[in-house]
């Protein structure tokens, strides 16, 4: 199937999770790391359930934060 | 090297003090060139702390800006948030909140309101180093 991931297309096989995505992809620091698909953001203790199907368009976005 | 407009530094000044007390914050985006980079366009987003002590990007508006940048055929460059009572320098958190070794990381403070100072940082693990940061 295909999948867009931070705007490039890809083939992955079919049952690929979120977290497998995660680790397929090299994601650095997965921690803190925010999934959406679709535009819809994933709640990190989904990641290992969470299936992609075909046409998702998944981005990874790196929490920021900070003090002062 | 890292390069911001004028016009865009007074975006990110004005933003910063309507906002005041909190914090404020956003995303820079550009070009690189080698070690140097370009400002091209800031993103003020919303600072979902809404603190004077912290901040945390708006995942929305962070999810917004990153297909934008995409759009425009601009890169992530970093971020930049304010610190309404304190120096322009990274915090302890603002260290251990920086994943990326080579992002740059500014910082603007309105510590002393007549004379807002921004400044730009690497930071890997505990060590802050500014960069050299040209406003024209």
């Amino acid at each position: 199937m295909t999948i867009t991931v931070a705007g490039t297309k890809k083939e992955v096989k079919e049952g690929l999770t979120v977290a497998q995505l995660i680790i397929d992809e090299d994601v650095e620091t997965p921690m803190y790391v925010t999934v959406s698909i679709n535009d819809e953001f994933v709640d990190s203790g989904a990641f290992e359930t969470t299936l992609l199907k075909d046409g998702d368009s998944v981005e990874f976005l790196y929490f920021m934060g900070g003090g002062c | 090297m890292i390069k911001l407009s004028k016009e865009d530094f007074e975006k990110i000044l004005n933003h910063a003090i309507k906002e005041l007390p909190d914090e404020a914050c956003g995303l820079i985006a550009g070009e690189k060139n080698g070690d140097d980079k370009i400002i091209k366009k800031v993103y003020l987003l919303t600072n979902i702390d809404h603190s004077n002590e912290h901040f945390s990007l708006d995942p929305k508006e962070q999810l917004a800006a990153v297909k934008d940048m995409r759009a425009n055929g601009i890169v992530p460059l970093g971020n930049w948030h304010s610190h309404p009572e304190s120096p322009s320098r990274p915090s302890e958190e603002d260290k251990r909140l920086a994943y990326d070794k080579t992002a740059s990381y500014m910082i603007l403070s309105l510590m002393n309101r007549e004379e807002p100072v921004l400044n730009s940082f690497k930071i890997s693990g505990d060590t802050a180093e500014k960069e050299e940061l040209v406003i024209e």
